[in-house]
C-alpha cells in the first residue's frame, strides 16, 4: 500500500518573539482532506502557528512542508487560503461590498498590472455560490451579521481555489446558532470540496464534536489525534494548566 | 458669465483645478478608509519646507515641494515600519517639525518678495504655464499608476495582513501610495493651498461615503463632488475675490452637510 504524502508536514518548529518562546519543537502531519481543530490556552501559540502556515511569520528554526515542497521557498503549487481573526480589526466604515471583498481574494494572482479575466469572474461566482452568499453580493460588508461576514471572508479565500483553508477564531462575535450553521458549512467544504481545513478555536467542546482531528497546543504540542483524545485523562489539565470542567452547549 | 475664461490665468487655474479635483479623491479614498487622513495634512506641511527651499534657492517651489515631500515619505514609512513610535506620533513629528523648518528657511529668505499666503491658502493667479505642464504631466503619472495598482491598493487598505499572507509587497505598495499622495499635494498647493489640500482629499470621500453602496461607487461620487467643489469654488474665488482654497473647501463642506441631511443615519 503506497504511503500517502501529507499535505502539511511541520517539523521541529520553533518560534520566539522578543525572547519569549511561543512555539517549541512542534511537529505534526496533516493528511489531505483532514479537518483539524487547534485548541489551547491564550498565548499558547495557536495564532502564531496559523500565521506561520499562512507564510506571515518565519520560524526561527524547523520547517513547514506543503505537499512535499518547503513553504519558505514559495515553490509549493498548492494555494493556502487564510481567514484571519476578524471582528476586532473589522473596518466597519470601509464602504466595500461583499463582491468587492471576495474579488480581492484574486488580486494577488493578478501580476503587477493585471486585470481580472472571465475565468477569474467565474471563480468569484463559484466562491459566492459555495459560501451561500450569492444574494448578498451587492450588500455592504458593514451591514452583514457576524456569520454572514465570516462566510464572505471564507468566500474570498475560496475565490483563489486553495487546497488548504486556515481559519483563526472564526466565531468571535458570532452567535451560537450562526456558529452551528458555519460549522455545517465548513463540514460541507471539507467533504464536498475536499478542502483540508485547520481551524483555531477556544471552544473546545464544539471542536470536539465537529472536527476530524485535534491539535492541543501550549507552546509545545501536547496532543494530536482524533477528538476523543481531549476526553483522555489529564489532557485538558495539562493543556490549560489547571482543573477544567466541561460545560456543554445547550442546543 | 463666461468672461471668466477671457483671462488666461483663469483658464490655467481651471485646467489645473480639474486635474487636482480628480487626483485628490483618487488618492484620498485610500487615506480615508485606512484612517490615515492626517497623512495628507502632514505631507502638505512637509511640502511647505520644499516651497521654502525653492524660494530660498530660487528654483520652482512646486518642484521643491515634490522632492522634499517624497523624501519625507521614506522617513515616515521607515519609522512607522520599525514601530518604535506610534503611527500617529510619526505624523505629528513630521507635521510640526517641518513647519518649524519651513519657518526658519522663510525667515532666512526674508529679503525676498514672496507672497507665502498664496501657497498656504491657494491663489488662482499663481499658476503659470510651466506649472500647468508640471501639474498635467505628474497628474497623468499619478492617475496611471493608481489605476494600474488600484486593486492592490484596495486589498492592502482593506486587509494589510491578508495582502502580506498572499505575497503582495505591502511595504512597497504603502510607500507608493504615500508617494502618490505627496505628489498630489505638491501639485495642488497653488490652487487649493498647502493648509487646505488635505480637506479636498478627505471631504469629498466622506461626502460620497454617506451616499454610496460600494467602494467603486464611493470613488466615482467622490470625484464628482470634488469636481463640483473645485469648479464652483474657482467661480466664487474669481467673482467674490476670495482665496481659491478657502472657496473650494467651503463648497466641499456644503456638499458634505447636504449628504448628512440626505443620509438618514444621522
Amino acid at each position: 500500500m503506497p504511503i500517502k504524502q501529507p499535505i502539511i508536514e511541520v517539523k521541529n518548529l520553533n518560534f520566539a518573539y522578543n525572547g519569549n518562546v511561543i512555539l517549541e519543537q512542534v511537529s505534526f502531519r496533516v493528511e489531505p482532506g483532514d479537518y483539524v481543530g487547534i485548541v489551547g490556552p491564550n498565548g499558547g501559540g495557536k495564532t502564531t502557528l496559523l500565521k506561520i502556515l499562512a507564510g506571515l511569520l518565519q520560524p526561527q528554526s524547523g520547517s513547514v512542508i506543503i505537499n512535499g515542497a518547503p513553504l519558505r521557498d514559495g515553490k509549493t503549487k498548492l494555494k493556502v487560503g487564510y481567514v484571519p481573526q476578524r471582528v476586532a480589526q473589522d473596518n466597519s466604515s470601509f464602504p466595500a461590498t461583499v463582491y468587492e471583498v471576495v474579488e480581492s481574494g484574486l488580486t494577488p494572482a493578478l501580476g503587477l498590472f493585471g486585470r481580472f479575466s472571465q475565468s477569474d469572474r467565474q471563480a468569484i461566482e463559484r466562491a459566492l455560490k459555495i459560501a451561500g452568499i450569492g444574494d448578498l453580493r451587492d450588500k455592504l460588508m458593514s451591514t452583514l451579521s457576524g456569520g454572514q461576514r465570516q462566510r464572505a471572508y471564507v468566500a474570498r479565500a475560496l475565490a483563489a481555489e486553495p487546497a488548504i483553508l486556515l481559519l483563526d477564531e472564526p466565531f468571535v462575535g458570532v452567535d451560537l446558532y450562526a456558529q452551528r450553521d458555519f460549522f455545517a458549512f465548513l463540514k460541507t467544504l471539507n467533504k464536498k470540496q475536499r478542502l483540508t481545513i485547520l481551524l483555531v478555536s477556544h471552544d473546545v467542546d464544539m471542536i470536539a464534536t465537529e472536527v476530524k482531528s485535534v491539535i492541543c497546543l501550549n507552546h509545545g504540542l501536547l496532543c494530536f489525534g482524533r477528538p476523543k483524545i481531549l476526553r483522555a485523562d489529564g489532557v485538558m489539565n495539562s493543556l490549560y494548566g489547571k482543573k477544567i470542567t466541561h460545560l456543554h452547549h445547550i442546543h | 458669465m463666461l468672461e471668466i475664461f477671457h483671462y488666461n490665468f483663469m483658464v490655467r487655474a481651471f485646467v489645473a483645478g480639474i486635474i487636482i479635483a480628480v487626483l485628490a479623491p483618487v488618492i484620498g479614498i485610500f487615506l480615508v478608509v485606512r484612517r490615515y487622513s492626517l497623512l495628507a495634512d502632514t505631507l502638505s506641511h512637509v511640502s511647505l519646507v520644499g516651497v521654502a527651499a525653492g524660494i530660498f534657492f530660487n528654483i520652482n517651489p512646486v518642484l521643491g515641494a515634490l522632492v522634499v515631500s517624497s523624501l519625507a515619505v521614506f522617513g515616515m514609512e521607515k519609522l512607522r515600519a520599525k514601530k518604535k513610535l506610534f503611527g500617529e506620533s510619526v505624523l505629528a513629528l513630521f507635521l510640526s517639525g517641518s513647519l518649524a523648518i519651513a519657518l526658519i528657511i522663510l525667515g532666512l529668505s526674508h529679503g525676498l518678495n514672496v507672497n507665502i499666503f498664496s501657497y498656504l491658502f491657494g491663489s488662482i493667479t499663481t499658476v503659470n504655464s510651466g506649472d500647468l505642464w508640471l501639474i498635467s504631466g505628474f497628474g497623468l503619472v499619478v492617475l496611471a499608476v493608481t489605476s494600474l495598482l488600484f486593486k492592490k491598493f484596495f486589498l492592502v487598505s482593506y486587509d494589510e495582513e491578508l495582502a502580506q499572507a498572499n505575497g503582495l509587497p505591502v511595504s512597497a505598495l504603502n510607500i507608493t501610495m504615500m508617494l502618490l499622495a505627496a505628489v498630489t499635494i505638491s501639485l495642488s498647493m497653488q490652487v487649493v493651498g498647502i493648509l487646505l489640500i488635505g480637506a479636498l482629499m478627505v471631504i469629498p470621500v466622506l461626502t460620497a461615503a454617506q451616499l454610496s453602496g460600494s467602494f467603486s461607487q464611493t470613488l466615482r461620487l467622490a470625484i464628482i463632488f470634488s469636481l463640483l467643489a473645485v469648479i464652483a469654488g474657482l467661480f466664487l474665488a474669481f467673482y467674490l475675490n476670495l482665496p481659491s482654497g478657502g472657496a473650494i473647501v467651503a463648497v466641499a463642506l456644503l456638499l458634505f452637510g447636504a449628504s448628512l441631511l440626505k443620509n438618514k443615519r444621522y
